[in-house]
């Protein structure tokens, strides 16, 4: 049966297979983030003691299709003066990165849609691109909120890719390699091996700069509804707002999938080398580990915005420059001087 | 790959500027910020003279080459970059107060103006066409910066901004140039640049060559200010704050003579015959519409600018001649006429006082009346940048044409003299002005700072003393460019 | 079927018309997106040379930061087009003959009876496990350390240059710091003195 499927996949042309693998990886994609948005209300709602949605479907399960299909009916309003190019092209932009750079995510070992060298490379240069569709559709929409909420989310953007990057900086050095696949195959060995613990000042600040890149509470200056309205994405309604809204949960997916393949050994079962407890979860599979740490730190960022109130933009910004950056600088060395001292267990 | 420590030897005058240049800021940071920062200043001063201590120490009249051939040490790179500390710690000594009046005496000014140095630097010892770009740019973002450092002046930002973009149009021709002849001939290193164009390449490869040089040539000539592409030295020089106008007219010319040395001479040398015939052009032009539109200026900066333009055809001269001793010359011409420049500028800064700028010729009238010690010193500075026989610029202009006619280049060195004694009816104007009319308004002695009064006495004696006795200075030249 | 060449066509023709529209595009800020646009197709060229990192870098460093910063500053200027535009028709016939000389120039020197492909074949390509990251890296620090260690200081130089010209405490402006703000304390503001206690005045004297 498998041989069958296996020969019939080998006569579909190259072009046709490659669409195909991303149907499959964007598809679940998209799910997953009408279902985080349902997560996100529920988990929200115990935490201030109340249920969240329950009426629509089984335990409000179909809330996030009722949310889907209301904003898709919904007409698209452009403001008057508003530049109409670049008002669409904004939210088309910020979707766009969120979805190519799940390219060369490794979902198990050798599961991965474009196996590059650069791997690591490829999903910075990316993620930095995400900050133009805010900074365009906040210009565009011709409304002093919309334009205050894409510079603060320019400059929130631009100063923590540099925490951010310096970060990954430290896991390529950890790793000796950009490959992102070489990168979890480093960490193999026990839950000790994962980078998580020589790394983690790096897991730390790789986080919240994630949480900060993503503009979610405490960082959600750019939205900021209690001073700002909603920031950069005021004017917007329809299939438009709603592109927003699904760029900024598949980034958060994204940093969630980046941050366990990175630091929390992506596919590695934790009890690798235990022997007992190896054998006695040997049948869940890498994929499903690596979707356990992912939702554990999905979870992480729902009970942000439960918890803390928003960071004053100057607070931000001096988290970001003065204690973030510093961060990763210093122990970028110590990480070096760890490698090449050949640190046991993890640099041998 | 084996990774081999270079020699850091060589580059201990670079480094420890740099290292200086960051330990001022941080002393910027922490010191007491209700006092002026004196201390910076006399920091900065101690480097430089550190720096030539350990410039000479290293010294061994041997050629030192490394970082993989990206920097070289020889006996003309260490006088060039000794006179580069000299003039750099006069130019600071001189705008002191100054900077002070103008509420630009500040911390970044002396640490810009020290890493500026590290970008001469760079550019004297470059061996490789990749640290003679950075070098450049080292140099030339510190002096932008220094440019638009006064933003109340509105002539100082537009200075700054003119110079600015002109001088990025001048690096992209450079690099345009310098990434052709890394095309044709597949090096970087100057060195190896010279042997593989010696070696005689196809005719393709000759072509592109000669594109690269002249794209090159054009690049340098920005910098350098050379007619043609002279636009923005007026402008810049008129603008800046004299004190900075004196830093840019003295300490990065030298590096720019280094900069054609190393590029056309040593890598190029062997297209001599390519790159002759536009400095020739460049020169002439230079030389003639410098000293003709230098006569119509009615203000000093103006003036002294066109006259740079003037001498920057000098300084090509001795590079046409294609000979020892002409770049023997050219080097000796440059460091003398970085001598004077800083000399005429400091006294317009001697001049000027709180919230006025002598930098009219005005200003200049009557000046023996009101202090004749320091109207002999600019009759000094005068004649020797105009070639009065027995002052210093006249034995740097005689050795130039003398390499020029050694050349057989009779016509251009005639070219010269005539266009130098136009030139000379504008310096020795200033000379009339000072002794033979009376004072404008002000008639009152000049008081100036006590360290301004004795740079510009010991620079107008060392001008003096040079033209009575020249021979140490060309001997100098002589041996830094290996000619004993 | 090579799609390589393709590729290249349809990149370099992108890259061409983009470049050329961010100099004849009216408004600012499409100048800039332009630019962004021509730096991307100029990084997916890059990889059809096979240089990766460099096209990453380029993406991550220009597009990601520098044209952000850009598209900021454009963003908030009102610019006076018909202003910038007054000295085009005066300037216009000069620039375009010169333009055209320096083309045709560069065109005689550069043309394709020099530089055709006869002359320079196609360079080898690399196997596929080859890294040209690991290939950067391993000259970068040491072949070109010195150059390098130059580049950081004119990064250096430029942080200084651009802060102390632009950082400046206008005496006449007025600005609240919000870090200030907070942490002022009531010790600060209010001064609590202990004193006797008063007699209770009648209402008649308290309206005087």
């Amino acid at each position: 049966m498998i041989e069958l499927l296996q020969s019939i996949w080998a006569e579909v042309p190259l072009v046709l297979q490659i669409v195909l693998k991303i149907v499959v990886i964007v598809v679940p994609i998209m799910l997953s983030v009408a279902y985080l948005t349902l997560a996100e209300r529920k988990v929200i709602g115990y935490v201030q003691v109340r249920i969240g949605p329950n009426r629509v479907g089984p335990r409000g399960l179909l809330q996030p299709i009722a949310d889907g299909l209301k904003l898709a009916l919904k007409e698209i309003i452009i403001p008057t003066n508003a530049n109409r190019f670049l008002f669409i092209l904004g939210p088309l932009l910020a979707l766009a990165p969120a979805l190519a750079a799940w390219a060369v995510i490794p979902f198990s070992e050798n599961v991965i849609l474009a196996d590059i060298d650069a791997g690591l490379l490829y999903v910075l240069a990316l993620a930095s691109l995400s900050v133009y569709g805010i900074i365009l559709a906040g210009w565009a929409s011709n409304s002093k909120y919309a334009l205050l909420g894409a510079i603060r989310s320019g400059a929130q953007m631009v100063s923590y890719e540099i925490a951010m990057g310096f970060a990954l900086v430290g896991v390529l050095l950890a790793a000796g390699s950009l490959n992102l696949q070489d990168i979890v195959l480093a960490q193999e060995g026990s839950i000790i091996h994962w980078f998580w613990l020589p790394l983690l000042p790096l897991f730390l600040v790789y986080f919240i700069s994630g949480v900060a890149e993503t503009n979610r509470a405490p960082f959600d200056v750019s939205e900021g509804e209690s001073e700002i309205v909603a920031g950069f994405h005021v004017e917007y309604s329809g299939m438009a707002f709603a592109m927003f809204f699904l760029a900024e949960y598949a980034n958060m997916i994204l940093v969630a999938a980046l941050t366990a393949l990175m630091f929390l050994g992506g596919w590695l079962s934790p009890f690798q080398g235990i022997p007992g407890l190896e054998y006695l979860f040997s049948w869940i599979p890498g994929f499903g580990w690596l979707l356990i740490k992912m939702a554990v730190l999905l979870f992480l960022f729902l009970w942000f915005r439960a918890t803390f109130p928003r960071y004053r933009y100057d607070q931000i910004m001096r988290l970001g420059w003065k204690v973030l950056i510093p961060v990763t600088i210093v122990w970028l060395l110590v990480v070096a001087v760890a490698v090449l001292a050949q640190l046991a267990p993890w640099f041998d | 790959m084996n990774f081999e420590i270079p020699n850091f030897a060589p580059a201990v005058p670079e480094i420890f500027v740099l290292i200086m240049a960051c330990a001022m800021l941080l002393v910027e940071v922490y010191r007491d910020q209700s006092k002026d920062c004196t201390i910076i200043y006399i920091l900065s001063l101690v480097t430089l003279a550190i720096a030539a201590a350990l410039t000479l120490a290293l010294d061994n009249g041997k050629t030192q080459i490394t970082f993989d051939g990206m920097f070289v040490s020889d006996s003309m790179s260490s006088s060039l970059k000794l006179f580069t500390y000299l003039i750099t710690g006069a130019v600071l000594v001189y705008s002191r107060k100054y900077l002070m009046e103008r509420d630009i005496f500040k911390g970044e000014y002396f640490v810009l103006a020290l890493f500026s140095v590290l970008g001469m630097m760079v550019m004297i010892s470059a061996h490789n066409t990749l640290a003679i770009y950075m070098g450049l740019e080292l140099m030339s973002l510190c002096l932008y910066a220094m440019v638009a450092m006064r933003r109340d002046s509105r002539e100082a930002i537009e200075a700054a901004m003119k110079y600015f973009v002109l001088g990025a149009l001048g690096s992209g021709m450079l690099l345009y140039g310098l990434s052709i002849l890394y095309g044709a001939t597949g090096t970087l290193d100057i060195s190896e640049m010279a042997t593989i164009i010696s070696a005689g390449l196809s005719e393709q490869d000759q072509l592109v060559l000669m594109l690269g040089v002249t794209f090159s040539i054009v690049g340098l000539a920005f910098k350098l200010g050379a007619v043609p592409f002279h636009m923005w030295v007026p402008d810049v020089y008129h603008g800046a704050p004299t004190a900075v106008t004196l830093f840019i007219s003295s300490a990065p010319k030298l590096a720019a003579f280094a900069l054609v040395m190393r590029l056309l001479v040593e890598g190029t040398g062997d297209l001599i015959e390519h790159w002759q015939s536009m400095l020739v052009f460049l020169a002439i032009l230079s030389i003639a519409i410098g000293n003709l539109v230098a006569i119509a200026q009615t203000n000093m900066k103006r003036m002294l600018a066109y006259s740079a333009i003037a001498h920057i055809g000098f300084l090509l001269f001795g590079i046409i001649a294609g000979s020892g001793n002409g770049y023997a010359s050219s080097m000796f011409y440059i460091i003398a006429y970085a001598l004077m420049s800083m000399g005429g500028f400091g006294m317009i800064i001697l001049l000027s006082k709180k919230g006025f700028e002598a930098d009219t010729l005005e200003d200049f009238k009557g000046l023996n009346d009101r202090s004749p010690w320091y109207a002999f010193i600019m009759l000094i500075l005068m004649f020797s940048m105009a070639g009065v026989p027995i002052s210093l610029g006249f034995w740097a202009k005689l050795a130039v044409l003398q390499a020029l006619v050694e050349s057989g280049f009779v016509w251009l060195a005639v070219a010269a003299v005539i266009f130098s004694v136009i030139g000379a009816f504008y310096y020795l104007r200033i000379v009339w002005y000072m002794y033979f009319e009376k004072p404008a308004d002000d008639v009152t002695p000049i008081s100036s700072g006590i360290d301004v009064r004795i740079a510009a006495s010991i620079n107008g004696l060392a001008i003096l003393l040079l033209g009575i006795f020249p021979a140490s200075l060309t001997t100098m030249c002589d041996v830094a460019l290996g000619l004993y | 079927m090579n799609i390589e060449p393709i590729l290249f066509y349809l990149f370099s023709t992108i890259l061409v018309i983009s470049a050329g529209a961010v100099v004849t595009v009216r408004n600012p800020v499409f100048a800039a997106l332009l630019l962004v646009l021509a730096f991307f197709t100029c990084a997916s060229l890059w990889i059809l040379l096979e240089a990766e990192f460099l096209a990453l870098t380029l993406v991550l460093v220009y597009v990601g930061a520098v044209m952000v910063l850009f598209l900021f500053v454009v963003m908030m200027l009102d610019i006076n087009l018909t202003q910038i535009n007054e000295g085009f028709t005066k300037y216009a016939a000069p620039g375009i003959i010169i333009a055209a000389i320096i083309v045709i120039e560069i065109g005689l020197v550069l043309g394709a009876d020099k530089f055709g492909l006869e002359h320079y074949p196609n360079p080898v390509g690399h196997d596929a496990d080859y890294s040209n990251t690991k290939e950067i890296g391993n000259v970068l620090y040491t072949v070109y350390l010195y150059p390098f260690e130059l580049a950081a200081v004119i990064l250096v130089v430029a942080i200084i240059a651009a802060i102390s010209l632009a950082q400046r405490r206008r005496r006449d402006s007025k600005y609240q710091d919000p870090s200030q703000q907070v942490l002022v304390r009531r010790e600060d503001r209010v001064r609590i003195i202990k004193m006797a206690s008063e007699k209770r005045r009648s209402s008649g004297e308290e309206d005087s």
